[in-house]
Formats: structure tokens, sequence, C-alpha cells
């Protein structure tokens, strides 16, 4: 069951440091989000606040709301844990845990939220690392190292490993940026596949992804160095890449700035 | 021409020669022998020394012939590039013959009693005249001191480490590192003094009927005092090595942050962490100091660390060492080189533990 997620006039910081000011946008439930925008702008810490990754971070900080079906994630009675398990997470460089064979890996977060029984765990592993698509590439060798595979499959065995918990929402932290062409297809395909089942919102930088990917897209700017990050302009992707009714966004798709 | 080709003749080779000639290997050899043969002359010629000595200023004349010889083949660089390197493998050879020298001593005078009355008798009436004896309480009590000393201090430096490195934050931990720091530096005999003081001077009266006493439990205490900065610093530096996405993408699996320390952190961080460990109780084992204080030494076989003198192998070396008695040196050695087999072994099945939960690669 997908969520629809409302952030209003949420703020981050870093210590003393904004690093995104006042944003304000929803997403639909079952479509797929791309954030955009030059580096530093804040679109990789807004994700991080999303599932309230942004805290572990010393002395990081967040202002605002920020609601999941109307229950807000940073009320003070909200368990961090569950959020997290409701709101997945890959990130941009693959990270399986390194002790644990490439099945452990795709049950990690079943097994360590305390699934013991093993058929569960069989089950749940080949489901979602079918629905990742490596099972195929994987499958006879289940007990050696995740982190012996290629960049590319460790990152669908990272994708694997987050719709395990079979969360609502996946967040992708630019999640194809290590990864060939051929590796980045599959992951694009693997999201289309994912969309029917979960909220995704991904961070790129690369703009043909989030043309090619995204029902809606939000572009994020910032004025200078130092400056907080804002959203610029949220809209239908199909209308961000062909009519945008900002000079900002124009400029950025366009390869003016940025 | 480029400013390095300027500046540094030789450097950059032109794209029409990039080859060099290279130093004969026959060539090399000969430098080496031929500097043997001069430091030979050279120091038993003017008998100003041994063949340590021609070795060690062999290996000088040797560094600089190849220098000069492979300057006038190679060209300056590769010159440096070659003598650099035989520099490199002279030194890691000399910082491994001590080691060597060491074992080779120990294997060679503590052999002569390796017999089956060193390792099942105490040294209870054995008087000077006696040949025998052994060393059976010793190792007992070193294996129970240590042990309980590990218990105490493993779980309690790894923790500790867990917190500075995990939840510890602000003034507290700093302060906390600081003074990990300071008792780094303690000398183990301050230690044994602190541990006679509190423990055997202040607290053993109550389980002794108002007398203080020595016990091997005392020894445990300052050898866990000793052991826990260690293992706090290198277990610290270990949890740090642990890169922070990897505990990133177990929270964002919902794990919560205790469970993502026990199972993704530790075990990343295990076999750096068994090393510092192991590194300490071979410290603890061949303390000598603390044990003499608080324990007492003893000739006897004393199974209960809890009450009554007991004896360590790191003492029973140094007494045996200092007895006037002609057969203790014997067992003095006998004894250091248990020590170190113990330490080694102990080492090995540690080292085999951490891996046995390492996957095949």
């Amino acid at each position: 069951m997908a969520k629809r997620i409302e952030a209003s006039n949420v703020s981050s910081y870093y210590g003393d440091f904004k690093a995104i000011d006042s944003v304000s946008m929803t997403v639909e439930p079952k479509t797929i989000t791309a954030l955009i925008g030059p580096s530093g702008c804040g679109k990789s810490t807004f994700l991080r606040s999303i599932n309230r990754m942004h805290e572990v971070l010393p002395n990081a900080r967040i202002e605002g709301r920020l609601t999941i079906d109307d229950q807000n994630i940073y009320d003070p009675d909200v368990d961090v844990t569950a959020v997290r398990r409701m709101i997945g997470m890959v990130f941009q460089r693959p990270n399986p845990f390194p002790t644990m064979s490439i099945y452990e890996n795709a049950v990690a977060g079943l097994k360590l939220n305390g699934v013991k029984k093993k058929s569960i765990l069989d089950e749940a592993a080949e489901k979602s690392l079918r629905a990742a698509n490596i099972w195929d590439e994987v499958k006879d060798r289940l007990d050696r190292p995740g982190a012996g595979l290629s960049g590319g499959q460790q990152q669908r065995l990272c994708i694997a490993r987050t719709i395990a918990v079979e969360p609502q929402v996946v967040l992708m932290d630019e999640p194809c940026s290590a990864l060939d062409p051929i590796s980045t297809l599959a992951i694009e395909d693997l999201m289309f596949k994912l969309k029917d089942r979960f909220t995704i919102i991904i961070v790129t930088h690369n703009m043909q992804q989030a043309a090619r990917v995204s029902d809606k897209t939000g572009f994020f700017s910032i004025d200078k160095t130092g400056d907080p990050g804002r959203l610029i302009e949220y809209d239908d992707t199909q209308k961000i890449f062909s009519n945008p009714s900002q000079k900002k966004t124009e400029d950025y798709i366009t390869g003016r700035f940025g | 021409m480029s400013v390095l080709e300027q500046e540094v003749p030789g450097v950059v080779m032109t794209p029409d020669n990039i080859r060099t000639r290279k130093l004969p290997p026959a060539v090399n050899l000969g430098v080496a022998v031929a500097a043997l043969v001069v430091a030979a002359a050279l120091v038993l010629g003017l008998g100003i020394g041994n063949w340590v000595l021609v070795i060690v200023l062999g290996a000088a004349f040797y560094l600089g012939g190849l220098f000069f010889a492979a300057g006038r083949v190679e060209g300056v660089r590769a010159a440096r590039n070659r003598t650099m390197k035989s520099l490199i493998y002279a030194a890691c050879v000399l910082a491994v013959l001590p080691l060597a020298s060491v074992v080779w001593t120990l294997v060679s005078k503590g052999a002569s009693r390796l017999d089956g009355d060193f390792f099942g008798t105490s040294m209870n009436n054995i008087s000077a005249r006696d040949p025998m004896g052994g060393a059976y309480h010793a190792i007992i009590g070193t294996l129970e001191q240590v042990g309980i000393a590990a218990l105490m201090a493993v779980p309690l430096g790894v923790l500790g480490a867990i917190y500075l490195v995990e939840y510890g934050k602000g003034r507290f931990a700093a302060t906390v590192r600081f003074f990990v720091d300071v008792m780094t530096g303690i000398p183990s005999i301050v230690a044994g003094l602190f541990i006679l003081s509190f423990w055997v001077l202040i607290v053993s009266p109550y389980f002794n009927d108002g007398r203080p006493q020595f016990s091997g439990f005392a020894a445990a205490l300052a050898l866990a005092v000793l052991m826990l900065p260690t293992i706090v610093r290198s277990t610290e530096e270990m949890l740090r090595l642990v890169p922070g996405p990897l505990r990133e993408g177990s929270y964002a699996l919902g794990v919560p942050q205790w469970k993502t320390i026990l199972k993704v952190v530790l075990p990343t961080a295990l076999p750096g962490i068994v090393t510092g460990v192991m590194l300490s109780i071979a410290r603890a084992a061949g303390e000598t100091a603390p044990v003499m204080l608080v324990a007492g030494g003893a000739a006897a076989i004393n199974f209960d660390p809890f009450a009554g003198n007991q004896q360590s192998l790191a003492l029973f070396v140094y007494q045996q060492a200092g007895d006037a008695s002609k057969y203790a040196p014997a067992r003095a050695w006998t004894a250091a080189l248990t020590l170190v087999v113990l330490v080694l072994a102990l080492t090995i099945a540690a080292k085999l533990l951490a891996r046995r939960n390492k996957l095949s690669r």
C-alpha cells in the first residue's frame, strides 16, 4: 500500500547552516517523483529528511511538517525506526553488508527486525531478488558474499534488500550515478515495475533519466554557495521538460546553468 | 621543451625514447659479492669486529655500489628507485632479525626442560639441588589471572568503545577519551600499587576475617586495568573504520541502532577488534610487576584465584632467572618459551575464530 507524502515548509539544517529553505510539495501514492538540480542544492538533504535519515548526522535538525498519510513523522512521539520501516532508502553508492552473503543481504531487513522462520525468509529472498531483476544472476550463489558482486548487481541487491521489508515509499538517492548504462537501464525498468506497489522519489543528476522515469519533477536550486537550497518548480515531468514556468528551470534543463 | 624537461633533466622521456637499459642481475649480484668481500677485508683485516659488522658494513657498501652501478647503466632516477627499494628490503630483514633471534634463543635454551615434569609439577619442596621442578602452578596462575582479567576487560572495553563511537557526544565523551589515553600510559607497577592499596589492603580483609590477603583475582584486577585502555582504543579505531553508509543502510531498513551495532557494525569490525584484544592479552600475560605485588607468587599449586598466593609464568621466569640454583636458568628459559607459545596459540585460535564468521571469498 503506497502512501501520500506531504511536505509543508520543510527547512533542514546542519548546525547553523541552513541547507534547504521551506520546501513544500505533495507526492501522490504510486508515482515516481524525480528531484533534479545542481550539486549542493539540497535535494539529497530533502530526500534524507523524508525518512528521518537527516538527523543521523551530528547537529542536523529540521523544521516544518512532513506527513505520510496525514501523520507527521516529526511528531515527538513517533518511533523513528517505524518511520524508516515504512520509508525505505537506496543510497548513491551500493552498500551491501560486507559480512553477509547475498541471501542474508536480501533478507537483512527482515532478519534484523526479528523474522526467524526459514520458509518465510526463503520466500522473501526469492521474491525481492526477483523483483529487483537480479534473481537469475545470483540464484546459484546465494551464499557468496554480497560485496563480491559487480557495482550494478550490488545496487540491485540493495534495492532487493529495501523492498524485502515491503515499505510504502522507496527513496532513491542518485542510485545510478556509479553504474554503467546497462545497469542503469535495468534499474529504471525496475522502477517502472515497482511503481505499482510503492511511491518512489528519486534524486538524479541525469535529466534524461528524470524525463524517462518520473511522473512529476521537482527542480531545486541555490542562488549562490552558502545560501539554502529552494524548490524552484514542481510540476508534471512533461511540463517541466517541455514548458517550464520558471526561467531558472528552463536554464537548467537546457544546460545554460549549473 | 616542457618545464619538467628543462628543470629536471632526464626525467621526461620523449615519445621516441621510452626504453631504458636495465641493470643485469649478474652485475647486481657482483656488486653484492664485491661489497661483502671489501667489508670482510676491511673489518677482519683491521680486526675491528666480527661477522655481524661485516654484514652491516657489506649492506651499506652494497647500497652505495648499487646506486653507483645502476646510475651508470639506468640513469639517476632509476638508480634512486632501485637503491631505495633495496634499503626498504634491508630494513625489513633487520626488523625481523631480532624476532628470529629471540625465537631461536628461546627454543634452543628452553628445549632442555621441555619434559613432563615441567608441565606436571610445581616448585613445591624443590630445593636448590633438585634438577626437577616445574611451572604447572605458574601456567595455572597465568591462565586464571589472564582469563579473569580478559573476562572483565574485554566486555567493558568493547562496550566503552561502542559508547565512544556510536553514542558519545560532547564533553563527557571527550573526557572519557582523554582519560583512556592517560590510562594507556600507566606503568604496570602503578596499576599493581593501585590494586594493592585498594583491593588487597582495603577490600580483601572483608573476605578473610579481617586480614588482607594476596590472590590471583587481585592480579587479574591489575591486569584488567592495564588491558582496558588498549582494548578501548583499538576497538574505537576499528569501529570508526566501519563506513557510515553501512550504518545508514541498516537504519534505512528500519533496524534500531542497537541492533545495527550488534549485527552490522561489530561483525564488520570484528577481525580488527580481535587483533586489539589479543595484543592486550599478550601484554597482560607478560606482566610481572603487578602479579608480584598483589598475587605474591608461590611455589605450590593454587587453583583458587580468590584466596591465597598465586604464581604466574612471567613471575616464574623472573624468580628462576634470579635464583642461585644452577638448575634455575633452564627452568626460566622453558617457562619463557611456554609463555610465548601460549600467547601465540591463543592469538592463532582467536584469529581463526574471528574468521569463521567471515564469508569465503
